[in-house]
């Protein structure tokens, strides 16, 4: 019953925070209100008992991402207050999205039922094993290196590729069209 | 979840767009986390006694799953800067209209 | 902007202390991630975090002189390299792609090694990745300028 008040409380924060954000125009309070959006959700994965995915959204998304995203706003201008755009269609979208999700959720089994189909099929295998064969107590740890070694080996050229892309886009000469761009515009005053 | 749909269909400004899909995509991986919760259990750490842990295969997606994000959406950042320095603005409806103008 | 230096001497000090615990703790949870939570993912960016705020606080060209550009681009690709590395040795030794049992005479010792090796290479990944985007945006507009 706690758990179930907890996860209540912290996602009617994210809530509250997610609809804060929508309403701010300054970036910087954005950025700021974007850190403590992820750290909530850390709080979150705590509750739901994910100690490594909550250690891995406390380091990257509070840590990391939101000093990326504090350097990206400190070089582009004060955000302007402007008229929101397609705003009727995407409440027609928004609403119908929501009302589909929640049709879905209403035929997913209970939250912490511990013989939904996720419980039944493979993953008791894993625990066994980890723990008579492997000797490796984190079994989360075992099944990223080990049991998915491909997938972990796909996600780590993911982010080398995005660290290049971001190399590539942020410290190269050639893309930078702006004086072609304002030439044309000169042109086109006259 | 939906929040974060509305965020980025509604704003102008780019930088916006980027925390939109931030958001977009944590709900998703809350969603994830939360279906291997199972009650009564713990986290998926293997000690002496018995009992019963929570699914740890979820975890495994959702955490390579959050770096993975964010290095892309510092990729979308990256892009941002570009397109302000090209354009001098990120809100899209005055890009649109300077495009408008030279392409004329 | 480039090279000024923080003016308020609390914050070097701090940073200066800091520095070493953060990455001690970085490779703690870099080498403690087969017993308690944590892992390369986790680690890089914790050792990342330590060089970002070395950088932040002594200036962008203190950072770029404790880890030079290049030296920080070779290292992204070494720790991609390494984790297939390792499973380009296991296919030589008669295993199938990834498969860390024959790393050992004993399966279960050559899983620990394995696993160890492909974390080592996603931390070492992770934290130069980390490290090289900090530095992008951080030079962004001032290089080319």
């Amino acid at each position: 019953m706690n758990f179930l008040l907890i996860n209540f409380f912290l996602i009617s924060l994210l809530l509250i925070t997610t609809f804060f954000i929508f309403k701010t125009t300054s970036l910087i309070s954005v950025v700021a209100l974007t850190g403590a959006f992820t750290l909530l959700c850390s709080a979150i994965y705590v509750n739901l008992d994910a100690v490594d995915v909550a250690f891995t959204e406390a380091a990257v998304g509070s840590g990391i991402s939101t000093i990326l995203m504090v350097m990206a706003a400190a070089k582009l201008p004060e955000g302007k207050k402007n008229k929101l755009i397609n705003l009727f269609p995407s409440i027609i979208l928004a609403v119908s999205i929501s009302l589909i999700l929640i049709i879905i959720i209403a035929n997913l089994p209970l939250l912490g039922d511990p013989n939904a189909p996720i419980h039944l099929h493979v993953v008791p295998e894993y625990l066994k094993e980890s723990k008579d064969f492997f000797h490796i107590p984190n079994v989360v740890t075992n099944i990223l290196a080990s049991y998915r070694g491909f997938d972990t080996l796909g996600e780590t050229i993911v982010i080398f590729t995005a660290g290049l892309g971001v190399i590539a886009l942020l410290t190269s000469n050639t893309l930078n069209r702006k004086t072609n761009f304002k030439k044309n515009n000169k042109k086109n005053e006259r | 979840m939906v929040g974060g749909l509305f965020i980025i269909i509604t704003s102008q400004n780019y930088l916006k767009k980027v925390v939109g899909l931030a958001i977009f995509q944590t709900a998703v991986f809350v969603f994830f986390v939360s279906l291997a919760k199972v009650l009564d259990g713990t986290a998926p750490i293997l000690t002496k006694m018995e009992n019963a842990y929570s699914n740890p295969l979820p975890h495994v997606l959702i955490l390579t799953a959050i770096v993975v994000g964010v290095a892309t959406s510092a990729l979308g950042l990256a892009l941002v800067l570009q397109i302000y320095r090209n354009y001098e603005t990120i809100e899209e409806k005055e890009i649109q209209s300077l495009e408008l103008k030279s392409d004329k | 902007m480039r090279d000024k230096i923080s003016s308020s001497p609390v914050l070097s000090v701090v940073s200066k202390i800091l520095f070493a615990p953060i990455i001690i703790f970085g490779l703690y949870v870099q080498f403690h991630g087969d017993y308690g939570p944590g892992g390369g993912f986790q680690a890089g960016v914790i050792v990342a975090a330590a060089f970002i705020l070395y950088s932040m606080i002594f200036g962008l060209s203190k950072g770029e002189t404790l880890v030079p550009i290049m030296i920080n681009r070779y290292l992204m690709c070494v720790g991609v390299l390494l984790y297939a590395g390792v499973g380009i040795v296991s296919i030589l030794l008669d295993g199938m792609y990834l498969d860390y049992n024959v790393l050992s005479s004993d399966p279960s010792t050559g899983q620990h090694i394995g696993i160890i090796l492909v974390e080592l290479g996603v931390g070492i990944t992770v934290a130069t990745v980390m490290i090289a985007l900090y530095h992008s945006f951080a030079s962004f507009g001032e290089v080319n300028e």
